[in-house]
């Protein structure tokens, strides 16, 4: 990966940045798909206009020193279409999504805020529906909404309704969870099935609908956070994997923790349903969206027990050990196939689509 | 090219005067075009590729196919690997790489 | 998913590897010709689990990576239009053209979409009255019917403001182009198994016998695949070279002739280039004088397009199996999956993007005889 130049002015007109974004001078959908496109992004063009010293800029929420408290601080803007969709809502991903960034620092999630933007021309019902759903799902995490702002667009700018929330969470002491914390030997956890969320939301989409009973596994994950901390505060990585799923996940933390990451492919819990939709699709489980589960890499003296305690939790009851790090291959990800040759699990380029070949 | 995927017909109907099922492809449901394959019904298999049945596929050949896999490790224990078999026949030495014959029993694998 | 996941399971999987280990005894090269032949042999990592002697050459069988550049480029500029809606699969938006991919176009203002069946593109016809709607039908024998049907269809219900760009491409002449070419290693062929279930296998047996290689119909799955080069082993070791049918369950010998009739009947056989290949006589099929009026190029007349591909790009060596992707200069360098030179990279299973993605991990050493690498005049 080419070095960044933080702090460098950003010349639009000579490009300052050793690894100027070769693909397109504007604004592409592969640049929101959560893989290597949208990472360029991040590191090639906002980074270096926002340069600070505060270290951990890619995790999933920022932890922050203030008064003498940490503070865990996170955003997540929320686009979505359909706005409903089979288990959920944009109204229920606006407020898990944000919980469970900052429950992926270890952070009781506290307090959030909420910016909608509205085209012009949405049937209220509709905004209300979403505010109500928004709501119910602030209450059941646990979380208030204590602040928040409107604005409308004109028709044909907005698909209907998208959300932004932002929030705030208090760490603990002896806490100090980020991707750069993986360690050889690390154990490699996940909670729970892995691609349910995306596949719920391709089922709905416009050229691609499937009939199928998958409903979003949105859910906040603070409460199965907080379970596996009481067994340990020492956890080393966490996340959840949301757009680009658990491969793109396991790649970030591999890189920022630069150590190797193998995985043993028969013990990804793919539930048969998201393996047929992918077959049919031509798609990864690996990278198809998750919005109610987590990875973490534990050390392998507390695996036990962190496995245990997730599992008696309701949204851990199915946590599998999946693999471990290793000192080969660091960065990289390989998985062992059930023929028992291996390959290598890249970052997606972009979105993933169906395929016919 | 060519990712075609066998799916179960759950029912058949008709689109614009062309025959149409709904097929099962293990808890994911998708329409798909009967036009080259009219005279499927449900509780047929068929293989489909983007949204058309190309083929109905042939439950009995598939299972026979699978038995002749499993097979294949049985006789192998049993008499050892064709081509130590043709060796044994013509009473020349076995070649290299290939499998004495098992006991007269053979062993599960 | 049944008829998938038992042709999936390890235990057969090694009793068939144990066959061909115990079988083979010398090297022998194979090809397998279908891109999604190639995408699950190393995606399940099948040809580490091979005898080290038994070579699998990945052939051109990617629909995406051999469609002309020039024709990639007549897509773009048809979707840029703006009274057009483009449809197309999924594989083909990373497609570089000379400048510029479908993503770009739709980043433009295009409107681009992704189906899964063309019949989805005719549906937004008849929904978009206004618009004019194009779907790009690129494919194998396999998706011919599919693309003939949907043509048929808007015939038969009169939908007018749909249209075909046309890049359908065959089998049996690749297979000849292949064989008759200079530097031509493969002994064998596996044979793609869904264009055999849709052109059955009639035209396969006399290739066999003018080439003397044998040619298995092979289908998908991992079992499928071994099966497939365990029954060629055989052949070769025993100096046969045949048609067998290893994939029964979806290949009948006469194969879908209602399929085969539409096909007749939509299409016409022509000379095609392949993209990194060059033309090879009657290798492709555009729209028949009937359906004529559907036809993309026909109703957009498409002019002043400059083609010009990447001149360090060896995708044809590649999908002719004259060259692994990795022993290219340009490979994981200039050329990766995120910066595509050649369609190979791009297409989930054209060869380059195949090893790129699963098979970094290895430092193969270039074969003995592998052609030099060319002199790197300019870039891109």
């Amino acid at each position: 990966m080419a070095e960044q130049v933080v702090g460098a002015a950003l010349d639009f007109e000579g490009w300052t940045c050793p690894l100027p974004l070769r693909d397109s001078p504007t604004v592409v959908m592969g640049h929101g798909g959560g893989g290597a496109m949208s990472a360029e992004l991040i590191e090639h063009l906002f980074l270096p206009a926002l340069a600070n010293e505060a270290p951990e800029l890619l995790g999933d929420s920022a932890v922050l020193d203030l008064g003498g408290a940490r503070i865990a601080f996170s955003t997540d803007s929320f686009v979505v279409r359909p706005l409903f969709f089979p288990g959920g809502s944009i109204g229920d991903l606006a407020v898990n999504g944000t919980v469970n960034d900052l429950a992926m620092s270890g952070a009781t999630p506290a307090y959030l805020s909420a910016g909608f933007i509205l085209e012009e021309g949405t049937d209220l019902s509709v905004v209300g529906r979403v505010a109500e759903r928004l709501g119910a799902a602030a209450r059941a995490a646990g979380v208030s909404v204590v602040t928040g702002d409107t604005k409308v667009v004109d028709v044909g700018h907005g698909d209907g309704i998208y959300l932004n929330t932002a929030g705030i969470g208090l760490v603990p002491g002896g806490v100090d969870i980020g991707p750069h914390r993986a360690r050889v030997g690390d154990v490699v956890i996940v909670s729970g099935d892995i691609g349910v969320h995306g596949v719920a939301i391709m089922s709905v989409r416009d050229g691609l609908e499937f009939g199928t009973e998958v409903l979003s596994d949105c859910a906040p994950l603070s409460g199965l956070v907080a379970a596996m901390l009481d067994v340990t505060p020492d956890l080393h990585a966490l996340r959840d994997p949301t757009r680009g799923g658990l491969g793109t996940s396991l790649n970030e933390i591999a890189r920022a923790s630069e150590v190797g990451v193998e995985l043993d492919e028969g013990k990804l819990p793919v539930p048969d349903v998201v393996t047929n939709a992918c077959a049919f699709l031509g798609l990864d489980p690996l990278y198809v969206a998750n919005e109610g589960k987590l990875v973490a890499f534990v050390a392998p003296g507390d695996a036990e027990a962190v496995l245990e305690a997730m599992r008696r939790h309701p949204l851990g009851a199915d946590a599998a050990v999946i693999g471990t790090c290793v000192p080969e291959h660091p960065g990289m990800v390989v998985a062992r196939t059930g023929f028992g040759a291996t390959r290598v699990v890249d970052v997606p380029i972009g979105e993933q689509l169906p395929r016919i070949c | 090219m060519c990712l075609a995927v066998p799916g179960k017909v759950l029912a058949t109907w008709e689109k614009d005067e062309t025959p149409m099922a709904t097929v099962d492809f293990g808890g994911v449901t998708k329409e798909v075009c009967l036009a080259y394959v009219p005279e499927t019904t449900s509780d047929d298999y068929v293989i489909v590729h983007v949204g058309f049945a190309l083929q109905r596929l042939d439950e009995q050949s598939a299972l026979d196919t699978l038995e002749l896999f499993r097979q294949m490790g049985e006789l192998d224990a049993e008499f050892g690997d064709h081509w130590g078999r043709a060796a044994d026949q013509a009473g020349l030495p076995r070649p290299a790489g290939t499998a004495e014959p098992a006991s007269a029993t053979p062993e599960g694998r | 998913m049944k008829y998938l996941d038992e042709f999936s399971d390890p235990e057969l999987a090694r009793r068939l590897l144990d066959d061909i280990h115990q079988t083979a005894t010398r090297p022998w090269a194979m090809m397998e010709v279908c891109g999604g032949q190639t995408h699950s042999i190393i995606r399940h990592g099948l040809d580490q689990l091979l005898p080290e002697g038994i070579e699998l050459i990945h052939g051109p069988g990617c629909p995406v990576c051999v469609t002309p550049l020039e024709m990639i480029d007549k897509a773009l500029e048809i979707a840029s239009r703006p009274d057009v809606i483009f449809c197309s699969f999924g594989d083909m938006l990373r497609v570089p053209g000379s400048d510029r991919d479908l993503f770009r176009v739709k980043s433009d203002g295009g409107d681009v979409r992704v189906v899964y069946s063309p019949m989805d593109a005719l549906e937004i016809a008849r929904a978009n009255p206004d618009k004019e709607v194009v779907f790009f039908g690129i494919g194998f024998e396999t998706t011919a019917p599919p693309n003939a049907m949907t043509v048929h269809q808007a015939h038969r219900l009169g939908i007018e403001n749909f249209s075909l760009l046309v890049s359908h491409v065959r089998v049996p002449p690749a297979i000849e182009a292949i064989m008759t070419s200079p530097g031509c290693r493969v002994q064998a062929f596996l044979a793609a198994g869904h264009v055999c279930t849709v052109m059955g296998t009639d035209e396969y047996p006399d290739l066999a016998e003018r080439f003397g290689v044998p040619i298995v119909v092979t289908g998908f799955e991992p079992l499928d695949i071994l099966e497939g080069i365990r029954r060629t082993v055989h052949q070769l070791e025993e100096g046969r070279h045949e048609l067998e049918n290893a994939y029964p369950r979806a290949v009948q010998r006469s194969g879908n002739p209602t399929a085969i009739a539409m096909l007749d009947d939509v299409f016409e056989v022509v000379d095609r280039s392949w993209r990194g290949i060059g033309m090879i006589p009657a290798s492709g099929w555009r729209l028949s004088e009937k359906y004529r009026a559907y036809d993309a190029e026909h109703r957009f007349s498409v002019t002043g397009i400059d083609t010009h591909e990447s001149t360090v790009c060896r995708s044809g060596e590649v999908l002719q199996g004259l060259i692994k992707p990795h022993e290219c200069e340009a490979f994981g360098t200039l050329c990766t999956p995120r910066n595509p030179l050649g369609a190979t990279m791009v297409s989930s299973e054209g060869a380059c993007a195949a090893y790129y993605l699963y098979r970094r991990l290895e430092t193969p050493t270039l074969r003995p005889g592998a052609a030099a690498p060319k002199e790197v005049t300019s870039v891109g």
